[in-house]
């Protein structure tokens, strides 16, 4: 739309031409009355994406401010790019998760891409070097077309990005459930490594400082993402293709380049990503945390094709751009460091006293808005909250104990189950090797990367099992947490803190906003009891679509520290003799088990309950033996309970076990059953492991004949396979599905 | 010894690659611009993998152009050793200093993994510390892998014994299963798996330290021994 076409302030005002981008009738009234007149077409434009569910929070941020997040390690809590969390030796790690679902529902590969792309920036905008990418996603079936395609090209979007940006995707999770079939998640993690003296932060402090635009110039792509990423996908998504940003990881490689080099200027003041809402969010956020203004002149924008409109400009969301405050008389420092890499960069502003956001468009003034009413003061929703029908149904159900006529085929079938089955075929197509610091691999329970020069390394993780939460949203929210938790401590790390991405349906469902209120209380109940401060994260709403909501989903990302590299710990069996134990008692827990999915095709009941206290113990043993050198090889009992455990601590390792497990073969073998963990230990080391976790049950030993033994007490054999067998179920699975044509 | 590791924007393996030198060989190592002109003070140039200008035309296609290869074409001629690795290999064969030339895997999708090579001649310079027919675990990471070159060029491959490494299982679709060329003289190596990334233990591997030992054993047996 030319500048000439664009609606007058009373057109926008009587044709209610405000609620198309979003804002509601009592909204403008409130921007109105910020104002003091009614809103321009910019102005509007400029408040709709600002008060947005994805910039402003609006109906999370009363449960968002319940989550801890202090500690005594947390350097940056939640409000910049990123938290960091210290981790000695003056260095720190920064962190953050972010969604991208709705473009990746509609435009799969660059969805995804651009996803990754922005939270790297979110990352090294705070001064921090990314060492590690990781996601989380969420697909339909592979056994439709459509769910094949999503899959397929969220991959490839993930791999090419991240691939040519040099930045290791290290490892990840993904499940496979119906729900998720026209609303995939495309969630992306970014872990940085920073020195505490480079801590940056997006301010716009200093009146007369000087406001630069570095990076790639500004296009008509985006515009309104962030709006489209408030409301739920319907038929007409697909026109919002142009909603969906187009990422060049070459732009995002050199502008990374420089950033580093830039954050090293003493003359930089502050520094802020222009992601969702690109110029619009930067400069009213810099602006308002700093309790100053910004003065720009739009004409000064880098620009990619001619005749851009001040609305265009603000509310594109063309990708690969930084917005810097730089200490006037130092413009020059900046643009050497951006000229040998390529890059623009522009004098756009200046800060100024008045704590306005003011644009200049052709010598014209073009907008004038107070910039915390942008930032800080959208309006703040206490949505109805009605417990979910599906949890008042689920806590009826009596419970299921299955009777299993073949344990070995059960086995086998588990392991086919694309939410059990290896991920090789995805991170086969991630470089999770460049920068050489990759220790452990993905595919254990969390990925370990090396601290160059120290003696220590970084685990990380993502997590969620949202099938727990649909069914009890309360403790699957503690599961969430805590099973991140149990991934780091099997690495060998002590659990810092996390950063989460809650993706849910439209919160202005009551029993939506219950879902989403209960088990984020349940999170933060967990998070108190590890002592894992939340130091970030992201809000995704409004992912459903006419077949109804998805599961409610929130991800947890954790970073752990591991103080030793002696310390760092697989899950997989490392020495025939070796003996196995399983720490935790076990329970028939089938409610959102994959055994039940297998056998009944859906998911039903009680989700296994949490406590909290025993988990936290249980935790500190693991850590404990793996730090006393007793420890072989630890994993945590997820999804397939023991049975699938023992066969993915056998992949891989030309290694067998025979173990001995009790009458229950069902509940022993495939309950879920939270709190547990299967470790080997050396059996020169059994006695003084069994002194420090003296509720470990012995199960049996690692042999080296590559079979998989199970007997019940009484000696009778219950399972007896092959483990080329169980690995080529496991491995075979997911490529058979992507193969698949029909 | 001293080594200039070249950075192309977009070059992303060139840290690795100065880190395998520092660390692992503990030899001297510089990291060159693109643009500059004169690499001679050099013992050996390594040109590093990552994405080059994006590769949005051919791998390795605009990097040949870069003003810092006509030095290093000109050192090359001269009979320097050179290395490519991955992306760099890519800008060997469009610089022409090797023969053939790179397709997309025959999967059609880009490939991370350790891989196990065969040393198909341990009597180049790259690879004297290895064994002929020794099997190394190197990785590779890459989507534009895939060796193809005529029958007739890989005749004379052949029978130079140009071929250096060869993966022990068609992972890609390479021609002969080839991973690794040097040209006629001996003196340029491009490869496709990353020796930098198997230089600890730690790491999974040491396997690819030997290559950058060979470099300097060569090096010490040309240069320095040798009146």
């Amino acid at each position: 739309m030319s500048l000439l076409l664009e609606p007058s302030p009373q057109q926008i005002k009587d044709d209610k031409i405000y609620q198309e981008m979003g804002l509601k009738d009592e909204e403008f009234a409130m921007v109105e009355k910020i104002l003091g007149r009614a809103p321009n077409y910019t102005e509007t434009g400029v408040f709709s994406v600002m008060w947005s569910e994805h910039c402003s929070y609006k109906h999370s941020k009363v449960l968002l401010k319940k989550f801890p997040s202090k500690g005594e390690r947390v350097l940056q809590g939640p409000g910049e790019g990123a938290g960091i969390v210290d981790i000695g030796d003056g260095q720190a790690v920064a962190f953050k998760m972010e969604s991208h679902n709705h473009p990746s529902a509609i435009e799969p590969y660059q969805g995804a891409a651009t996803g990754v792309g922005g939270i790297l920036r979110d990352v090294f905008s705070m001064g921090a070097k990314p060492i590690a990418l990781m996601n989380s996603l969420r697909f339909g079936e592979l056994q439709s077309a459509r769910g094949r395609y999503l899959f397929e090209e969220v991959v490839a979007g993930i791999a090419g990005y991240g691939n040519c940006v040099g930045v290791p995707t290290v490892g990840g999770e993904v499940q496979f459930d119906p729900c998720y079939e026209g609303n995939p998640l495309m969630n992306a993690m970014c872990v940085g490594l920073i020195d505490h003296k480079d801590i940056q932060k997006g301010v716009a402090e200093g009146t007369g400082n000087t406001v630069m635009y570095v990076g790639a110039s500004t296009g008509k792509d985006g515009i309104h993402g962030a709006t489209f990423a408030s409301e739920e996908l319907s038929e007409e998504s697909e026109s919002k293709r142009p909603s969906v940003q187009v990422g060049d990881p070459f732009m995002e490689k050199l502008l990374l380049e420089a950033c580093l080099e830039l954050v090293q200027l003493d003359s930089l003041v502050g520094i802020q990503d222009m992601g969702a809402a690109g110029l619009a969010s930067s400069s009213s956020e810099m602006a308002s945390k700093a309790g100053f203004g910004i003065e720009m002149d739009l004409d000064k924008v880098p620009q990619r094709e001619k005749d851009m409109t001040p609305y265009e400009m603000m509310l594109s969301e063309s990708q690969e751009r930084m917005l810097l405050v730089v200490k006037k008389g130092h413009e020059q420092e900046v643009r050497n460091i951006c000229d040998r890499w390529g890059l623009y960069a522009a004098e756009v502003g200046r800060v100024t006293e008045e704590q306005t956001l003011r644009l200049l468009h052709q010598n014209e003034v073009v907008a004038e808005i107070p910039a915390d009413a942008l930032a800080e003061e959208a309006p703040v929703y206490h949505p109805e909250s009605i417990e979910h029908a599906a949890f008042t149904k689920n806590q009826q159900i009596k419970e299921t104990v299955f009777h299993i006529d073949d344990p070995k085929k059960t086995l086998i079938d588990l392991l086919q189950q694309p939410t059990i089955a290896s991920k090789e075929w995805i991170y086969d197509q991630y470089d999770y090797m460049v920068q050489t610091n990759t220790v452990v691999q993905p595919g254990s329970d969390a990925a370990v990367l090396r601290v160059r020069d120290k003696n220590k390394a970084l685990a990380m993780t993502t997590d969620s099992n949202s099938r727990f939460i649909y069914l009890d949203p309360e403790t699957g929210g503690k599961i969430a947490v805590a099973e991140s938790a149990r991934n780091i401590v099997c690495s060998g790390g002590i659990p810092l803190g996390l950063t989460d991405c809650l993706n849910y349906g439209n919160p202005e469902n009551p029993e939506i906003y219950w879902q989403l209120e209960k088990s984020t209380d349940g999170m933060s109940a967990a998070c108190e009891t590890l002592e894992t401060p939340v130091i970030g994260g992201n809000v995704s709403l409004y992912n459903e679509t006419k077949a109804g909501a998805v599961y409610p989903t929130p991800v947890v990302g954790m970073v752990g520290l591991i103080e030793n590299l002696e310390h760092i710990t697989t899950q997989s069996f490392k020495q025939a003799g070796d003996a196995v134990y399983v720490i935790g008692e076990t329970t028939p827990d089938f409610g959102g088990s994959e055994l039940q999915k297998l056998l009944e095709g859906d998911i039903s009941g009680k989700a296994p309950s949490l406590d909290l206290e025993l988990e936290k113990h249980r935790q500190n043993q693991v850590l404990e033996a793996i730090r006393a050198g007793l420890v072989q090889s630890a994993h945590d009992l997820a999804e397939g309970g023991l049975g699938v455990a023992i066969a993915e601590s056998l992949m891989d390792t030309g290694l067998g076990a025979t173990v001995t497990i009790s009458e229950e073969v069902a509940t022993d073998l495939f309950s879920e059953t939270q709190s547990r963990f299967l470790v080997s230990v050396p059996a020169h080391k059994k006695k003084s492991f069994q002194k420090m976790v003296p509720d470990a049950r012995y199960l049996g030993t690692v042999t080296n004949d590559s079979q998989l033994e199970v007997y019940e007490q009484s000696g009778e054999i219950v399972l007896q396979a092959k483990v080329d067998e169980l690995e080529d179920a496991w491995k075979g699975a997911i490529p058979c599905l992507v193969k698949s044509r029909d | 010894m001293k080594f200039a590791v070249i950075v192309f924007p977009g070059s992303n393996c060139d840290n690795d690659m100065y880190y395998a030198i520092e660390e692992g060989l503990e030899e001297e190592i510089d990291k060159v611009w693109y643009t500059e002109t004169d690499v001679s003070k050099y013992d050996a140039i390594l040109l590093p993998g990552g994405f080059s200008y994006g590769d949005y035309l051919r791998s390795g296609a605009i990097a040949r152009f870069a003003p810092v290869m006509e030095s290093v074409i000109e050192e090359a001629d001269k009979g320097k050793p050179v290395l490519g690795v991955c992306n760099g290999f890519q800008v060997l064969l469009e610089a022409r200093l090797l023969p053939g030339a790179m397709q997309r895997n025959k999967d059609l999708k880009f490939i991370c993994r350790p891989t196990e090579l065969i040393v198909e001649n341990d009597q180049t310079g790259f690879t004297n510390a290895y064994e002929i027919g020794e099997s190394v675990t190197i990785p590779v990471a890459h989507g534009e892998g895939n060796y193809y070159c005529d029958e007739q060029t890989l005749k004379e491959l052949q029978r130079n014994k140009q071929i250096v490494f060869t993966y022990r299982n068609d992972i890609n679709g390479s021609t002969a299963n080839i991973a690794g060329i040097v040209n006629e003289q001996g003196n340029v190596l491009g490869m496709m798996p990353h020796p930098e990334r198997a230089t600890s233990d730690l790491l999974g591997s040491a396997d690819g330290l030997k290559l950058f030992k060979s470099m300097l054993k060569h090096w010490r047996e040309s240069y320095v021994l040798t009146p």
